[in-house]
């Protein structure tokens, strides 16, 4: 049998991502993945005939464009379409629209405060300004506080120099930014309730957490730091869906010389003396490997796949502490035509874009206590998109895909595991929200694929179903994330890494995990790193 | 509530638009603040010479005006802007600035005292929340009232001229002043003010007298040589005087992504509108402390070497250390010079020896040349004619 220089755990992004970056330097990769296609939550299934849909995640801003460029992607069948902003639909059957355009949405905005629509510049200015600063940490190991290795103090003194190049007033409100909550934050620019829950829409994506929850202002910023073609805070879409992303990696890792085996989940990380060499398959061939890289998020590989006793039981205490408790669901649905939104304009963009149905950030928070009591929300709040209004791959021409992320849903109901009745009710309660705002929608329905925690932590490996393989709040990022000590994507066992989105710099479809953890590997391996690019420059 | 349709006319038209249009021969448009606006009608070089030789028609209308009103509005604008508007004599205009509590500058614009409780404020960008929290506390009303208003402004040697052929008497207008005229149904009210440093004039109505009041103008200045011009002519007639244009010559603190771009009344030269003495105005301690520290940057206008337009150029000391920076910049027909208005760290001005980079491009490849920089006073042209009052024949 074959011993490898590199095995990955997962054909999830940052685990293709590493591997990329490992096989080009040289390295013999082999990427195992327990499910029989690849992709992790940046797949794309048919799941119906002629349909192609964006199963998880479904639009892409996060994904580095260095990235892209150092392995090639977009040689490999990658595109990015940009998309043309959305709609917030009000219960009074009126809509806040969004658009590309500085004034087209500066004269949207005053249709419901005029107000709020010169507000727009100083609140871009702040969010921006908080984005120029995250930036660049996103493609940097982060420093190791308690460690006093010269490049651990240089690390700190760089992200030192971050903070105190900014005046004392902007240091002030950074720090007030990353705790405070989205509804906090937005009522110091605005007052018209649409224009605030559309503004809250990112900031409560993949949190287990309401707008009125501090720390929701840092997560708005982790979906605005994005960008596409430098256009920073715009998202788009993948072509043929957000499998796109995992397939142009894995052509690009095969290009590289790597390998991908499907259907090879992993039962158990071998571990002798410390150190691990390689896997055992749930079939119970063993795979031998210098070195092993989990994709699997934090809890998954130490509490699921690593023998207790070999861990330092500080470790495993904060590694159970880590949340991940699952906030979300998806329906994937196919659709026999357009839907017709009657508050929208005949011919108006805004349905190419995101859509959503809750015109409050009370109402979102309502939707939010019913996760607290253990239950999904009766009145969800819903991030649609109908890619296929702008993607001719997906569908055949005239038919749609309408991917709905839904919030809120809890890993369990009131304490039990999911059943097959919660989810069609979770489903029920998500298709009517919708056929309010378009009736005859449900008519329109050809298929729903249902996601709910349950089958999130089923399919995907995401313990208890969060989307980012750990909640993105402060106690949990740059060097706490995943835990204290163990930031640097290594673990306590020697030859055993992290490199999914459990570490810095966290979810989403971004990469940046995979990248720096293949660049650690590189360190310990005594090999250049040539083939990695540092982040653009922030200018 | 679903009848707007943005998509279908990203571009506001002004009320003037159907005059525009039809006059715009080049279909030249820019986005000015949300508005199609003209860039050049037909001929840059006829359109500037109208500025300076007889009569410029503008479409004034994208300008952003607010309206402020109460008996607390002179105590207010004195607040908010730099310069004293109790002083402001009703009838009267003058130009001002205002500031962000860190002195640093948000925009420039023309305030109109229209009555004792009553100003326009004129400006570039959008400021209402800043413009309705800075009236805490004052027995004031701020209303935004860019699309009620509509303006035309009218400069040149036969400006004056061609409103008294239109009925309008302003002989004895002096310069920021104003006079109130019936029109149609309606009121035409005219301010000596502008942007070109020449004699001139802008005409203030209402929206639904737009068209009337064009076709008037016109007509009266059929003879005098009247023709409309676009944005191109109008920069270079405002470079010819050294007027600012915000975001042009500095960005604006409220938009300045980083932080080290904003700049100060002193750092654009602009400090001699602040009246020290008025009481507290937004921005005052910290440009009491500017003004005893020293400021790190100046603006100034200059003079460059060569025939060549210096937009965009890099200033350096020496030929060899950066000193500054271009913000605008023409060859003036005018003055037949180089001329060219420049943000320049102020430790550079007072050495001299400043000296810009151009770049030529000439069939495809770069003329690469270092020119002689001279700072010299603004305005780089001022004719006798923009003060004289009564105006001269032409
Ligand atoms: C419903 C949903 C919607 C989302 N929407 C967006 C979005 O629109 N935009 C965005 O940027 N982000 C979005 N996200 C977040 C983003 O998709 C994830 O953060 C990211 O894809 C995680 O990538 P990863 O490579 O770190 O891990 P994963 O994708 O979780 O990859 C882990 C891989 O390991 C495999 N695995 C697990 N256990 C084993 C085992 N024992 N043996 C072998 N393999 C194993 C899994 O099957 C999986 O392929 C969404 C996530 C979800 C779930």
């Amino acid at each position: 049998m074959t011993a490898w220089d590199i095995l990955v755990i997962g054909a999830g992004h940052n685990g293709l991502v590493a591997a990329c970056y490992l096989a080009k330097a040289g390295l013999k990769v082999c990427v195992v993945e327990k499910n029989d296609w690849i992709g992790g939550a940046a797949v794309s299934r048919e799941l119906y005939p002629g349909f192609t849909y964006s199963n998880c995640s479904y639009v892409n801003s996060l994904f580095r464009p260095e990235i892209m460029r150092d392995l090639d992607l977009p040689k490999h069948g990658l595109q990015i379409l940009p998309y043309e902003g959305g709609a917030l639909m009000t219960e009074d059957g009126g809509y806040l629209g969004m658009f590309r355009d500085h004034d087209a949405n500066r004269r949207e905005i005053a249709r419901h405060s005029k107000r709020d629509a010169e507000a727009y510049d100083r609140y871009a200015r702040d969010v921006l300004r908080h984005c120029r600063f995250i930036r660049p940490m996103l493609m940097r190991t982060p420093p190791d506080p308690a460690s006093f290795r010269p490049r651990d103090l240089a690390e700190l003194a760089w992200l030192g120099k971050q903070m105190f190049g900014l005046s004392e007033l902007a240091m002030m409100d950074m720090i007030r930014f990353w705790t405070m909550s989205i509804a906090d934050y937005l009522d110091e620019y605005f007052e018209n309730p649409a224009v605030k829950a559309y503004q809250a829409v990112g900031s409560i994506i993949g949190t287990a957490l309401g707008p009125m929850s501090p720390g929701t202002a840092y997560v708005l910023l982790h979906h605005a730091m994005g960008d596409v073609d430098g256009n920073v805070g715009a998202w788009g879409y993948s072509r043929g869906g957000m499998g796109g992303v995992t397939k142009a990696l894995t052509a690009s890792l095969r290009a590289a010389g790597g390998e991908v085996i499907t259907g090879a989940g992993v039962d158990r990380v071998l571990v002798k003396n410390g150190r691990s060499h390689g896997v055992v398959l749930a079939n119970g061939d063993e795979v031998i490997a210098r070195r092993v890289v989990s994709n699997m998020d934090v809890r998954r590989t130490f509490l699921k796949h690593v023998e207790e006793t070999e861990l330092p039981p500080e470790f495993v205490k904060r590694v159970k502490g880590f949340k991940t408790r699952g906030s979300s669901g998806k329906l994937n649905i196919a659709l026999d035509g357009v839907p017709n939104f009657p508050a929208l304009p005949k011919g108006a963009p805004n349905i190419k874009g995101d859509l959503h149905f809750t015109g409050t950030i009370e109402k979102m928070e309502r939707a939010y206590d019913d996760w607290k009591s253990g239950h999904f929300s009766a009145d969800p709040f819903q991030d649609c998109m109908i890619p296929t209004m702008i993607d001719p791959t997906m569908t055949p021409p005239g038919k749609h895909f309408m991917s709905c992320f839904v919030q809120y849903a809890p890993p369990k109901i009131e304490g039990r595991d999911w059943t097959d009745a919660d989810r069609d009710a979770f489903r029920d309660a998500c298709l009517n929200q919708i056929e309010a705002y378009a009736p005859g929608f449900k008519n329109l329905v050809l298929h729903v694929e249902v996601r709910t925690p349950r089958e999130l932590e089923a399919e995907v490996g995401l313990t208890e179903g969060n989307i980012f393989q750990g909640e993105l709040t402060f106690d949990q990022l740059l060097f706490n994330r995943p835990v204290p000590g163990y930031a640097q994507y290594r673990t306590p066992i020697r030859d055993l890494y992290l490199c999914g989105s459990s570490t810095h710099p966290g979810g989403g479809v971004m990469g940046a995990p995979g990248r720096n953890a293949a660049a650690e590997i590189l360190r310990d391996m005594k090999l250049p790193a040539k083939d990695l690019s540092d982040a653009y420059p922030v200018l | 509530m679903n009848v707007l349709t943005h998509y279908e006319t990203p571009l506001l038209q002004s009320p003037f638009h159907a005059r525009t249009a039809a006059a715009n021969k080049m279909h030249s448009w820019g986005n000015w603040g949300g508005y199609a606006s003209v860039l050049t009608y037909e001929d840059l070089a006829m359109e500037h010479a109208a500025i300076r030789n007889t009569a410029s028609v503008y479409d004034l209308c994208p300008m952003v005006k607010y309206r402020i009103t109460g008996p607390d509005a002179a105590a207010y604008l004195n607040r908010l802007t730099v310069r004293n508007a109790a002083k402001l004599s009703v009838g009267s205009v003058h130009y001002t600035v205002w500031c962000d509590d860190a002195g640093k500058l948000e925009d420039d614009g023309t305030l109109f005292r229209l009555g004792a409780h009553d100003y326009r404020l004129c400006c570039q960008e959008r400021h209402l929340p800043w413009l309705l929290d800075s009236a805490f506390g004052f027995d004031v009303a701020v209303r935004e009232e860019t699309e009620e208003v509509a303006a035309l402004s009218l400069q040149g040697p036969t400006s004056a001229a061609a409103l008294s052929a239109a009925g309008f008497d302003v002989t004895a207008l002096k310069p920021f002043r104003m006079a109130d005229f019936p029109f149609g149904r309606g009121r035409l009210m005219i301010s000596r003010t502008g942007f070109t440093g020449d004699l001139g004039y802008e005409l203030w109505t209402t929206p639904d007298l737009a068209l009337n009041l064009w076709d008037h103008i016109f007509a009266a200045g059929e003879l005098l040589g009247i023709r409309p011009i676009g944005s191109d002519a109008l920069n270079l007639a405002r470079l010819e005087t050294g007027f600012v244009i915000t975001n042009y010559d500095f960005t604006p603190a409220q938009q300045a992504v980083r932080e080290d771009r904003a700049r100060s009344p002193f750092e654009m030269g602009l400090d001699w509108l602040i009246d020290w003495d008025k009481g507290q105005f937004t921005g005052r301690q910290a440009l009491l402390a500017e003004k005893a520290k020293g400021s790190k940057w100046a603006f100034v206008g200059v003079e460059i070497d060569g025939n060549i337009s210096a937009e965009g150029a890099v200033l350096y000391h020496d030929r060899k250390t950066e000193a500054g920076v271009v913000t605008g910049a023409c060859w003036s027909p005018t003055l037949k010079k180089s001329i060219a208005l420049a943000q320049v760290e102020r430790r550079f001005l007072a050495k001299g020896n400043l000296w810009a980079e151009i770049y030529a491009l000439r069939e495809l490849h770069y003329a690469k040349l270092m020119q002689r920089v001279r700072v010299v006073d603004r305005p780089f042209f001022a004719p006798d004619r923009r003060r004289a009052t009564p105006p001269g024949r032409f």
